[in-house]
């Protein structure tokens, strides 16, 4: 009988161990992870939500928003915060860091390139900011159609193309604020890429670029929402759309849609991750964001969707398109054919002049 | 005479007389109508005028300044804002700057004085930087020698303006005016003028809009009043249906219909009146607003109208006739004056309601078609001025509870009629 | 309408004119709803008949619209979320509603013109102000991007309704009834159920059938309110519309016109039981 006992003691122990690693999994955590929603969000849920769940234990709650600090400041200030990390534009990014939305990071705890290279050296300059860390490289495009009758003759190629209503008429559709609609007005206008911010710096820049948006101003409709344009494009509601060149990609190769991408000219941007302050899962948070920076998934999430990684060693590992097995390389903002003629969204002019340009552009909308 | 005397003060059986009685039953019942009510506007109270009073205080209350930057302000107090500042003001600010940075609330700083001059975040988050290695003063030349806009007192009136606990900044924002550098109330430069532009379309789309309810409801009204009730019943689902069904419903139809390629273009095409290049623009402008807002709230004009049409015989118009008037003026002299209690009823309550509407101006406007609302929600979920979205809904509400206040003189709250 | 006979050929013209721009109207309210139901059975994914739709060929139309509703996590989501926040604020503004209209419409009520203005104010007040409060003042509760929060809110928006139709229903109620049954030694609790409630029941469902249409069909504030995860059929048809219209909206749309009808004709039904028992029309 005593061996028995001892047999069934063992076992009872084994068994309470047993309960204890199980029991693990329901102690592990949840955070809650805010982004742009659609194709970008399904892009970020299979190329990092899934795995750090699936190495972890851990669940992500993806949430979507549609840009701006409104919802953050409102949880900061009632101390009550329920979204822990997000996906910010540049500018937001900044602003939130200015505002003391978002905690401040230390860069040099992201993982290091396999080559040993730390992180503060592998990320492309202007990638990381004070209180966030880059996820992508994304672009704005013109967009248009080609088998709209309009371009029956002659196809548009350039930026002057779109704020030409003589050789094009017809609806145009850009996004409603006055950033990127500017830098366009005054590249139109003959003004070169790298005089463009000093231009805007100046009233008379300002003026011109408005009076540029002038000559196309009946002829545009204004789109809010990413997902827009290339439904724009689609109903036909507009001959050319500015554009995410990740959603036209997807219209492009998934949806099969006669879409096509003029890259002269295309406004490149990055995507932010930050941690809300005031968040109680600080630790997962940042747990999460040391799993997403690491240069084999930082070129994962191009799999998914045209938009590329912000880590040099995470270039070359940038392969085809997980569905339908695209090479992604061409498609990426970063490729040396699309960059020839691509402008850097400069945040640190909008930081500053959003303010008072987003006012005189809104008084200018509705006259 | 004790006799009378007694009869008119009146006295119940217990000897108690019959005045204080009365008057002790009358406390006891207004007592218990009044805790009957109790509840609900308790409950009113703290979910929903507490909230709007406290979104209201924001569009005057001004803490971030004062509270960041405490000494500067109090040293521009005194600043008659002719010359620069003193040296005082510029170590002020100097320290402060420094402190903020280093506690990491200059950002905050510098974006609520950007709100009221451009460029202020950057001047103020560069001289914080640059201000470390200046130890000692004067901090005056330290600080012009950084950035030239410290020597323009534009500047600094901003910070004193902006340093204010309370303040009306957002009001005078809110119809187009500002302060200038010396306190004046001046107009804002052309370009930056907007609001005015906005409440003067809010009022004459509200205008349109009822005018064309009144226009279309006034003879479907009649109809409806004069046809047998059996009749009647059966076209009153055309009115109360559209009432009835969801508003984002209604303004999706008319997405579909007024689109470029929507049903309506489609038709006007295949009959052969439009080309196919010459597709009619009918939405995301003012138009698909104009006949979106008629649409969804013609309803509110007619049934106002029906009930007072119900109530006016037809006798007198028969009376007018076989006295020799006309039909049409019989109509105009006798019948119209009768149904201007539901003219007006039925025109407040569709002014009231596109005052402040926001949905469908949102959804099939376009950039020309955006009314008031639109702005305060920009306000509140764009650029994040939270002070100017309530300026501009403390101005709305004032002007909607006027009209509130017109419509309860003129019909009464308590004939309000639903459905 | 029969035309009275002593009335010429002009008026005959005038009152054929009047018949034919009543019909245009009718038709401006009416035809929007109607055109998007074939519309939602529209086997491609566009927004016009195409011609085989026209052609009543079967093929052209298809339930797909409906599928999508179906598989879709989010529609479903919202649907279960408009049910909830609908059913518990429609509750507790009827429930508030109809005992503070049975104090409002006692003749001692005293403050009473001051007090109704602040129950109907949520009705006067502009929505997007309120809203506005809203999210501030919730957020500070910690009551934002919570069901309960939003059921607060929408029981604030409906309470009018349930105030003012209860009321109504009260003007014309007799008040010797209650003090006849107090009377007869009638507790108040058995005169309520016994006597008042019977007969301001229609007003009651109306008024809640007010709130509920008011919390189900509202938008604003849950935009303002509501995370993802408390998003109502309302808030999602609006992210629909903005973001990516496809004809799922319309089919959803077509399936909240039914709902109206439904809710149409119960009100009417209610309507007539109401005059029937007043003895106000033949019925």
């Amino acid at each position: 009988m005593k061996p028995m006992f001892k047999v069934s003691a063992v076992a009872a122990i084994g068994a309470a161990a047993l309960g204890l690693a199980t029991a693990t999994p329901a102690l592990a955590g949840e955070i809650t992870v805010v982004s742009w929603g659609g194709a970008y969000t399904q892009s970020q849920i299979k190329a990092y939500h899934r795995p750090w769940e699936k190495l972890t234990g851990n669940t992500v709650n993806s949430e979507d928003y549609s840009g701006g600090l409104a919802e953050i400041r409102a949880q900061v200030e009632a101390g009550n915060v329920t979204w822990d990390v997000i996906d910010f534009e540049t500018r937001d990014a900044v602003r939130a860091c200015d505002e003391g939305l978002v905690v401040p990071l230390d860069h040099s705890i992201w993982p290091p390139a396999p080559d040993g290279t730390p992180a503060t050296e592998d990320f492309i300059e202007g990638t990381l900011i004070d209180c966030a860390v880059a996820s992508i490289v994304w672009s704005t495009i013109i967009a248009y159609d080609e088998t709209n009758p309009v371009f029956k003759d002659e196809k548009p190629t350039t930026i002057l193309d779109f704020f030409d209503t003589k050789k094009f008429p017809g609806r145009r559709a850009l996004r409603k604020v006055p950033a990127l609609n500017l830098e366009w007005a005054l590249m139109a206008d003959g003004v070169p890429n790298d005089k463009i911010y000093e231009t805007l710096s100046t009233p008379e820049g300002v003026d011109r670029a408005f009076a540029k948006l002038d000559t196309i101003k009946d002829d545009v409709l204004w789109w809010e929402a990413g997902a827009q344009p290339p439904q724009m494009l689609a109903d036909g509601e507009a001959i050319m759309v500015s554009a995410y060149n990740g959603r036209i990609f997807n219209a492009q190769n998934l949806e099969n849609k006669p879409f096509v991408i003029i890259w002269d000219g295309q406004i490149w941007d990055l995507d932010f991750y930050g941690i809300v302050k005031g968040t109680k899962k600080l630790d997962l948070a940042l747990d999460y964001l040391k799993f997403v920076t690491d240069t084999q998934r930082n070129a994962d999430q191009a799999k998914y969707i045209s938009y590329g990684p912000v880590r040099k060693s995470s270039m070359a590992l940038v392969s085809t398109h997980a569905e339908t097995g695209i090479d992604m390389k061409p498609h990426m903002p970063t490729a040396p054919e699309n960059f020839k003629n691509a402008l850097f969204n400069s945040f640190e002019f909008w930081a500053d002049h959003s303010d008072e340009l987003n006012e005189r552009f809104n008084a200018w909308l509705a006259k | 005479m004790a006799i009378a005397d007694a009869t008119v003060q009146g006295i119940t059986v217990d000897g108690v007389p019959l005045k204080d009685k009365l008057r002790r039953a009358t406390r006891t019942s207004r007592v218990r109508a009044f805790l009957l009510v109790t509840p609900l506007l308790l409950f009113i109270t703290v979910s929903f005028v507490l909230p709007i009073a406290d979104m209201l205080f924001r569009s005057v209350d001004n803490p971030r300044i004062s509270s960041l930057l405490p000494e500067t302000v109090a040293a521009l107090e005194q600043w008659d804002g002719k010359k620069l500042p003193d040296e005082a003001a510029f170590a002020a600010l100097a320290k402060e700057l420094k402190l903020r940075r280093e506690d990491r609330n200059l950002g905050k700083a510098a974006t609520r004085l950007n709100y009221e001059r451009g460029g202020m975040r950057s001047l103020i988050t560069k001289s914080a930087r640059k201000l470390k290695r200046v130890e000692r003063g004067p901090y005056k030349e330290a600080m012009v020698e950084i950035d030239e806009k410290w020597g323009q007192r534009e500047t600094w009136a901003a910070i004193k303006l902006i340093g204010k606990r309370y303040t009306l900044v957002h009001y005078l924002a809110g119809v187009d005016r500002r302060f200038d550098a010396d306190g004046n109330v001046v107009t804002q430069p052309e370009v930056r003028r907007i609001y005015i532009t906005i409440w003067g379309r809010t009022l004459w789309v509200s205008l349109l809009v009822t005018a064309f309810c009144l226009l279309l409801g006034y003879p479907i009204a009649y109809l409806l009043a004069t046809l047998p009730l059996r009749q009647s019943n059966l076209l009153m689902i055309m009115v109360l249906l559209p009432f009835w069904t969801s508003l984002l419903v209604r303004t999706t139809t008319w997405i579909v219909l007024l689109q470029s390629n929507g049903v309506i273009n489609d038709i006007l095409v295949w009959v052969g009146i439009l080309s196919d290049e010459g597709r009619i623009r009918m939405i995301y402008n003012m138009t698909g607003t104009l006949i979106a807002m008629t649409q969804i709230l013609l309803p509110f004009m007619v049934l106002p109208l029906y009930s007072v049409m119900k109530t006016i015989s037809p006798s007198s118009m028969r009376a007018a006739q076989s006295l020799g008037a006309n039909p049409f003026t019989a109509f105009v002299r006798i019948y119209m004056p009768q149904t201007v209690p539901g003219v007006g009823a039925g025109s407040l309550l569709v002014f009231i309601v596109s005052v402040g509407y926001y949905i469908t101006p949102a959804l099939v406007g376009g950039s020309t078609g955006q009314l008031i609302s639109n702005f305060i929600a920009y306000h509140m979920k764009s650029s994040l001025n939270w002070g100017l979205a309530a300026a501009l809904g403390a101005i709305l509400l004032a002007g909607v509870l006027a009209i509130y206040w017109l419509y309860d003189r003129v019909v009464g709250i308590d004939n309000m009629k639903l459905g | 309408m029969a035309l009275p006979p002593y009335i010429g050929p002009l008026g005959h013209a005038w009152h054929y004119l009047f018949l034919t721009i009543c019909a245009a109207v009718f038709l401006f309210l009416i035809a929007p709803i109607l055109v998007i139901v074939p519309l939602s059975f529209n086997a491609e994914p566009y927004f016009t008949f195409s011609q085989d739709m026209l052609a009543l060929k079967p093929d052209a139309y298809s339930l797909r619209w409906y599928q999508d509703i179906i598989d879709n996590r989010q529609w479903l989501q919202s649907a279960k979320n408009s049910i909830i926040i609908a059913v518990f604020a429609t509750s507790l503004a009827t429930i508030l509603g109809t005992v503070a209209a049975l104090g409002l419409s006692r003749s001692y009520m005293p403050f009473r013109r001051v007090t109704m203005a602040v129950l109907i104010s949520p009705m006067i007040v502009p929505i997007i102000i309120s809203a506005a409060g809203m999210f501030f003042f919730y957020s500070k509760l910690g009551l934002a991007q919570t069901l309960p929060g939003l059921i607060l809110a929408h029981t604030a928006l409906g309470t009018p309704f349930v105030v003012i139709t209860v009321t109504a229903t009260l003007v014309g109620f007799d008040q010797t009834l209650v003090r006849a049954a107090a009377g007869l030694g009638a507790p108040p609790s058995r005169t309520f159920f016994k006597i008042t409630m019977p007969l301001i029941l229609p007003g009651v469902i109306s008024g809640g059938l007010f709130a509920f249409i008011t919390s189900f069909d509202e938008v604003v504030v849950v935009f303002f309110l509501a995370g993802f995860e408390q998003r109502t059929i309302p808030r999602q048809m609006w992210a629909g519309i903005r973001e990516q219209i496809s004809p799922t909206i319309l089919a959803v749309a077509t399936l909240l016109v039914f709902f109206s009808i439904m809710l149409l004709t119960a009100i009417e039904l209610l309507r007539r039981r109401n005059e029937r028992m007043r003895g106000l029309s033949p019925g």
